[in-house]
């Protein structure tokens, strides 16, 4: 195991970074086994931990927020210690500055959409940020629904709109489009891009879609067994993978850049991702996101549209 | 006519055990329910043993205790001047013993029935436990707080061995509907049957309020 030292010790404390190392052995479905794991993050970055399912990636989420606890290791948050295990510092949930987006969703199923977001409010604190929010978040309609009264994507906003309305600093993501469908997914992820940037939060999201990770990262940090295999900018980390070219494979563009005079397509087939070049007028017809064939003639592949 | 002094003993001891109980019952419910402590599975069977143990049997070891003449009783008698066998407030004692798990069951259930993302919702948006307590957790269990009222009230009511035990047959003091009903057997059996035709009744309204308060709320307010 990794020898802790406090991050004090050897650096001066730095405003607008996540600082993050934490030690635990995890009790799994699979018996015994150790999460170690350390990355910083600067202020207004958008990670993404992506991973095999029991690699560690929810626990992570769950550590910063304060909901589980850590053998060794410390947090610090834009100079604020949250967590370090050798000074026995272990702030509760309540205290550090997060937003948290369940899997769930985690609405109180006995308020309204209204009132759900009025609970997020500190004592004393304004209001004012509640009809802002509603609106912001198209939910003006809903605003005196229940939550069991809302679609999964209507659930989704009030979830998120709950989770900035006390102002977090962090804001953590599980998963939390994975029960939509494509349509609401690409909306919703919009959503999450705005509010990302317009409260200028630092944002770690929990997916293992790749379309979503592609459209929303700035960087990716691949988890496996409980240790960060790599990190890097989604392109780095999922387009360097072999370029497979089957005879005939359908799958879901996921990035389109121009090169010259043509166009490279990145189209994620099954789990890999196959790169094919496209002319202006093929690229003409195609978006993040659809539904496409990629087939191979003769040697080259082509791109056919699907829909 | 019958004397309805023991049914308005029967009514005031199970409302101030049930009044009482359901402030000792949240606090134990609630650490039973989100403790890590691994000996609470002790704590548990404790509170469950009055469903099984005849009621005879907590009657003998309550009277054991209080007893003026052995140690915690003579305690409270020496030094408090307070003596528990044969009085309303050692019924009202043992009555919460008797009817610990009736109250305390239910809101467990209610507790581990609710999704744990809604307790950790609520503290990751800096609320404390006791305000998650109040305004989250305690509104969506609404009906297991009103079963677990209602069967300790009902429950009360119907109490005989351990009254028997500890609390005797004092007319205005421990002389409950039960006590009456077998006290009127032996001499007036039609008294004894217009007691038990008023529990009966009584009985059946307040579970058959409770099934429609709960089938109520449940269409009311559909939990996740």
């Amino acid at each position: 195991m990794t020898n802790y030292t406090h991050p004090h010790t050897t650096d001066p404390p730095e405003k607008d970074i996540l600082r993050f190392k934490a030690a635990k052995v995890l009790n799994t479905a699979h018996g015994k086994s150790t999460l170690d794991i350390s990355f910083e993050l600067a202020r207004g970055r958008l990670l993404t931990i992506y991973g095999p399912s029991g690699a560690g990636k929810t626990t992570i989420l769950r550590i910063l927020a304060g909901l589980t606890d850590i053998d060794e290791g410390f947090i610090e948050a834009d100079g604020e210690v949250w967590v370090d295990t050798t000074q026995k510092i272990n702030w509760p949930a309540r205290k550090r500055s997060v937003g948290f987006v369940f899997q769930d969703f985690a609405l109180f199923p006995h308020l309204t959409v209204k009132e759900n977001l009025e609970y997020a409010i500190p004592k004393g604190g304004s209001a004012k940020i509640v009809p802002e929010l509603i609106e912001w978040m198209e939910l003006t309609a809903l605003r005196d629904q229940r939550p069991n009264q809302l679609s999964g994507g209507q659930q989704q906003r009030v979830a998120l709109a709950r989770a900035i309305a006390r102002k977090p600093r962090i804001l953590l993501l599980d998963e939390p489009l994975s029960a939509l469908d494509d349509n609401m997914r690409w909306k919703l992820q919009d959503t999450i891009i705005k509010a990302h940037r317009d409260y200028n939060l630092t944002t770690i999201l929990v997916s293992h879609h790749l379309p979503e990770i592609f459209r929303l990262s700035d960087e990716v940090i691949c988890l496996d067994k409980g240790r960060i295999e790599r990190r890097g900018k989604p392109s780095d980390i999922f387009l360097e993978e072999k370029i497979s070219s089957k005879f005939k494979v359908t799958g879901e563009i996921i990035d389109i850049v121009k090169s010259d005079i043509v166009f490279i397509v990145s189209v994620l087939c099954a789990n890999t991702v196959v790169k094919v070049i496209a002319t202006t007028e093929e690229a003409a017809g195609l978006r993040t996101g659809q539904k496409v064939m990629v087939a191979s003639k003769a040697f080259n592949p082509i791109i056919l549209r699907m829909e | 006519m019958i004397d309805l002094q023991p049914l308005w003993l029967s009514l005031r001891l199970s409302l101030v055990t049930t009044g009482l109980l359901l402030l000792l019952a949240l606090p134990l419910a609630y650490w039973l329910a989100y403790s890590r402590y691994r000996g609470k599975v002790i704590v548990e069977a404790i509170v469950s043993l009055p469903m099984v143990l005849p009621p005879t049997v907590l009657g003998f070891y309550l009277l054991l205790a209080f007893s003026p003449s052995h140690g915690f009783g003579k305690f409270l008698d020496q030094y408090l001047d307070i003596r528990l066998v044969f009085t309303f407030p050692g019924l009202v004692i043992a009555s919460l013993f008797y009817s610990l798990p009736f109250m305390v069951n239910p809101i467990l259930s209610g507790f581990k029935s609710l999704s744990p993302s809604l307790k950790e919702a609520s503290h990751t948006l800096g609320k404390s436990a006791f305000t998650t307590l109040i305004k989250i957790l305690l509104p969506n269990i609404r009906p297991s707080l009103l079963t677990g009222i209602v069967l300790s009230f009902a429950h009360t009511i119907g109490e005989f061995g351990v009254v028997l035990m500890i609390g005797g047959n004092i007319p205005g003091q421990t002389r409950v509907a039960s006590m009456a009903i077998y006290d009127e057997m032996q001499f007036n059996p039609r008294g004894a049957n217009l007691y038990s035709l008023i529990l009966l009744i009584l009985s059946f309204s307040i579970l058959l309020l409770v099934y429609l308060i709960n089938h109520h709320f449940s269409k009311a307010n559909p939990l996740p």
